[in-house]
This record gives C-alpha cells, sequence and structure tokens, in this order.
C-alpha cells in the first residue's frame, strides 16, 4: 500500500512524484516503457526563464542556448524578432531520466515495463491500480492516483474524466534527429504555411556539433488529408539533402484547454493527460513540471491531514497561474489557424517595416492583431494591458 | 465489425490516436498496439491523425452501409 500511485514517469509525474515525496508521502511511479524517457517525441524546446523557475539547472541537460528566433512566413519572409531572453534546447535523453533521479533520491520508488490497464475500483473511490508487468498481472494499492499518462491519458477516463482530445486540438507530429547539418548554434527557426505545416508548424532546432532537432506539428484536421510525416519528409529532402537521420518518430501533442476536473475523488492528472500544453506553442514540458509540482504538494498536504478534500488546492492554483492564460492561447491559436498563406506573409511584410528595435515577439503580435482585430481583447485581458 | 487494419510494423507506439479515441478503444504498450473490437464504433479519429499512416479505414461500399 502506498500514499501515492504516479501512472507515468515523464516530466510531469516525475516532478509529482518527488514533490509528493519531499513532502513526506510513499510514492511509486509506474512506467510501461524499459527506459524511462525513451524515445524522446519531442522538439526540446524551453524559456529559460520557466525552466529556471521549476528546477536547478543542470548544465548536462543544455544541448544548445538559443538567442534567437527566425520565423519563415510561406512565402519566405524572415523575421527575426527580439526574443527579449533566451531560450534551451535540452537534451531529454538526460533531462527526463534526472527528474526521475530527483524523484528517487526525494524517496519514491520507480517500476519500468509496468503497463497499468486499468483501476482497482472499490466502494468509494478507487483503491489502486491494475497492471501488467513482463506479462505477469499484478495490482497496486494506493490511496492517491495520479495519471501522468501523456497524451494517451488513460487513467483520467477510467475515473470518468473526459480526457479525449478533439482531433482539431491534436497536433500530430513527425520529427526527425538530423545530423551533418550546417546551422547557427543559437537560432531556432520555425517554418509556418499551409505547404509546409497546416495549421501548426514546422520547426529546426539545433543542438550543437551539427546536429538537428527537427519536426513538424499539424492539426488532426490537416492530417486528414496528409499525414505529418510526409511533410516533414518532403521538408529535410528539400533543406538538408545530405543530412545522417539518426531517429524518426512520430507523436502527439493535445493543444487544447486544460480538461475540466484535474481531481476526481482520489485521481489527480497532471501534464499532457491533463491538456497542461500551451495550446498556442504546444510547448509542454515546463507547464507540465508546474502542473505536476503544484500537484504533488497539494497530494502531500491532502495526506498529512488526512483530508482529500485539501487536494482542490492544485486546480485552483492551476487556473490562478496558468489555466485562465491557457484558455486565450487557445482561442488565439484557433484564429491564427484561419488565417490563409497570403495573411501570414503581409504580417511578416509589416513586421519587416518595423524599425529593427521595435522587431520583437510583441511587434509580430500587435502586427498579426491589425489583421485580426478581435484579437486585441483577448490579448488585453491575457497580459493586463488594458 | 471492425473496418480498421493496423499496417504491421509500422506503428511508432506514440499514443496520438488513443489521444482522440472517444471509445478508449486502443489498448498501447511499449511496443504493442491493439483496437478492442468490441469498444471501436468504426469512427475513424485514430485513422486521421496518425502521423505515420498506420492505419487503413475500409469504408464499406454504399449499398453494405444502406444494408447495415
Ligand atoms: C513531436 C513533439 C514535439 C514537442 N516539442 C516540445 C517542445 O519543443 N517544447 C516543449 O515544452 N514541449 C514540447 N512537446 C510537448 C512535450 O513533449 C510534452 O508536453 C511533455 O512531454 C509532457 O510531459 P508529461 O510528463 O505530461 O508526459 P510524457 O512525457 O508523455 O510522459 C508520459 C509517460 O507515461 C507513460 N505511460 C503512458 N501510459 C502508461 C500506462 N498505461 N502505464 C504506464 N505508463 C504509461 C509513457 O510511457 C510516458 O513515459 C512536444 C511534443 C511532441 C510530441
Ligand atoms: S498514432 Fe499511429 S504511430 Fe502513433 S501509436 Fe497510434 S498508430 Fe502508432
Ligand atoms: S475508429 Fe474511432 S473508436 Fe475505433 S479505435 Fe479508432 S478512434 Fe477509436
Amino acid at each position: 500500500m502506498y500514499d501515492v500511485i504516479v501512472v507515468g514517469a515523464g516530466p510531469a509525474g516525475s516532478t509529482c512524484a518527488r514533490y509528493a515525496a519531499m513532502g513526506g508521502a510513499s510514492v511509486l511511479v509506474l512506467e510501461k516503457d524499459r527506459d524511462v524517457g525513451m524515445p524522446v517525441r519531442c522538439g526540446e524546446a524551453v524559456s529559460n526563464r520557466s525552466l529556471e523557475k521549476i528546477v536547478d539547472v543542470d548544465p548536462r541537460w543544455i544541448a544548445a542556448t538559443i538567442k534567437r528566433f527566425r520565423l519563415i512566413s510561406p512565402a519566405g519572409h524572415v523575421v527575426e524578432p527580439d526574443l527579449g531572453g533566451y531560450g534551451y534546447v535540452l537534451e531529454r535523453r538526460i533531462f527526463d531520466y534526472d527528474l526521475a533521479r530527483l524523484a528517487v533520491e526525494a524517496g519514491a520508488e520507480i517500476h519500468t515495463k509496468s503497463y497499468v490497464d486499468g483501476l482497482l475500483p472499490e466502494e468509494h473511490g478507487w483503491a489502486g491500480v491494475t497492471l501488467s508487468w513482463k506479462g505477469e498481472r499484478r495490482e497496486v494499492r494506493g490511496r492517491i492516483i495520479v495519471g501522468a499518462d501523456g497524451v494517451e491519458s488513460r487513467v483520467g477516463r477510467w475515473a470518468g474524466i473526459d480526457t479525449t482530445t478533439h482531433i482539431r486540438d491534436m497536433e500530430t507530429c513527425a520529427q526527425m534527429t538530423l545530423s551533418n547539418v550546417d546551422l547557427a548554434d543559437d537560432v531556432c527557426e520555425f517554418y509556418f504555411g499551409n505547404d509546409t505545416a497546416p495549421m501548426g508548424y514546422l520547426w529546426v532546432f539545433p543542438k550543437g556539433n551539427g546536429v538537428a532537432n527537427v519536426g513538424v506539428g499539424i492539426s488532426g484536421m490537416a492530417s486528414k488529408k496528409k499525414a505529418a510525416i510526409r511533410y516533414l519528409q518532403e521538408f529535410v529532402d528539400r533543406r538538408f539533402p545530405g543530412a545522417g537521420v539518426l531517429t524518426t518518430v512520430a507523436g502527439g501533442v493535445p493543444c487544447a484547454v486544460t480538461v475540466d476536473s484535474l481531481v476526481k475523488g482520489n485521481v489527480v492528472l497532471v501534464g499532457d493527460a491533463a491538456h497542461q500544453v500551451n495550446p498556442m506553442s504546444g510547448g509542454g514540458i515546463t507547464s507540465g513540471m508546474i502542473g505536476g509540482k503544484m500537484a504533488g504538494e497539494s497530494i502531500a498536504k491532502a495526506l498529512r491531514a488526512n483530508d482529500l478534500s485539501l487536494l482542490e488546492e492544485y486546480p485552483r492554483q492551476w487556473e490562478k497561474e496558468i489555466g485562465a492564460k491557457h484558455r486565450t492561447y487557445h482561442r488565439m491559436k484557433s484564429a491564427v489557424y484561419k488565417f490563409p498563406d497570403e495573411t501570414l506573409d503581409d504580417i511578416a511584410v509589416s513586421v519587416l517595416k518595423l524599425k529593427p528595435e521595435k522587431r520583437t515577439i510583441w511587434g509580430v503580435f500587435k502586427t498579426a492583431l491589425r489583421h485580426q482585430p478581435s484579437l486585441v481583447w483577448e490579448m488585453v485581458k491575457t497580459f493586463g494591458l488594458g | 465489425m471492425l473496418l480498421i487494419e493496423i499496417k504491421p510494423n509500422t506503428c511508432d507506439f506514440c499514443g496520438c490516436c488513443v489521444g482522440v479515441c472517444p471509445e478508449d478503444a486502443i489498448e498501447l504498450q511499449e511496443a504493442h498496439i491493439e483496437i478492442i473490437e468490441e469498444r471501436c464504433t468504426n469512427c475513424a479519429k485514430c485513422v486521421w491523425v496518425c502521423p505515420f499512416e498506420v492505419f487503413v479505414f475500409h469504408k464499406p461500399a454504399r449499398k453494405e452501409q444502406a444494408e447495415a
């Protein structure tokens, strides 16, 4: 019998496990794969500020430090907004491992090769989970069950939380790690346009030593006609014909608003499983970790007080700090994805007319807003600029 | 009847299809995927989102649909 069972050892699950264990709970993390963090299905980009806020950054996690963004419009206009900060391209093979290690050092146990396939019912809620471990059926009991099971998020469904992602909001992705490419090692490139990445974008992120993380994410609506891997293959053949392909993976990002219930009875959801991804950018590493930390802390508190109603602090805190913002980003994404290629090109051309010092991310946004005035109000509400 | 076919050796086990399946009809282990026939409604959402075109949707002909 454990205090907490965490299903999934991604950044959100490991962070939740770590904070619950630090708060005195006995924690078991169950991961279906044989190896934590593998394979990497991710662009691996984060902003330095959001990462530093949630964890002490180890230099071994950093493949590249990003000083510039390069946004490329459908017709090829290149805008380089001033970032006003910097970013990292992570080495998630090392990063995810270390987050799991930090959880174990805080007292959590972790079992890999453990495929959770159901919840154990009891009179009031759930008594634990059922799993298959190397083909053997097992049951594990726990007082609180955390679904940190990523984009496939089945734990929530079993508990009666609707975690199904609408295909419009599912960014379906293909990603490659390329070697032998010629790239500046401090610039992240983003390509937009209907022929390259309909209702999404294509990214080229440097990882040093001539290695790049290159991928595409398109809405499930667009993928009906042509799958993500085809867009990526065409781009790579065109742009990096001589590259060595070190990995090719598929992936999905739930770019939706946060699920309605982050807590139901003794079941708690964090990370992609809870749709805690920034729906505009598709970035979910740090936001999932923030969700994991908030959940882990409120779980520890609820257990210490022996009062499960204290779990409700987590959804309240999430809504206040991030959830409301994500709803606005989601509306903005939905509007931007309707922009035809001509509008994206017009925006790029207008931004290029700005004085260089005005070409900030905010300058790009303001210009985009002129093309979609209804977005202005959303922006004002989000950033409190009114 | 299941109208969705999984092309052998094409799946990357990424979970994208599981995330959109409204019926929780996909069982996805580390390196094994299976559609639970009793739950699947042949809605084809998994087919549409799969980044690697793993699924084939055997659309019934009009006549068969009318009979069913
Ligand atoms: C192609 C792609 C590019 C991306 N690029 C970026 C980016 O550049 N920056 C960024 O911030 N975010 C990016 N994201 C999003 C980011 O990867 C996710 O938001 C993040 O990994 C979510 O963390 P998590 O812990 O919630 O889930 P995950 O990292 O997905 O971890 C979930 C874990 O649960 C395990 N699991 C699932 N089901 C079970 C089960 N039944 N039993 C046991 N274990 C189970 C899985 O094996 C997995 O290890 C990208 C995503 C994709 C797909
Ligand atoms: S979306 Fe495609 S590649 Fe991913 S798990 Fe489903 S069938 Fe496999
Ligand atoms: S066809 Fe629909 S119900 Fe069947 S597995 Fe695919 S998404 Fe699920």
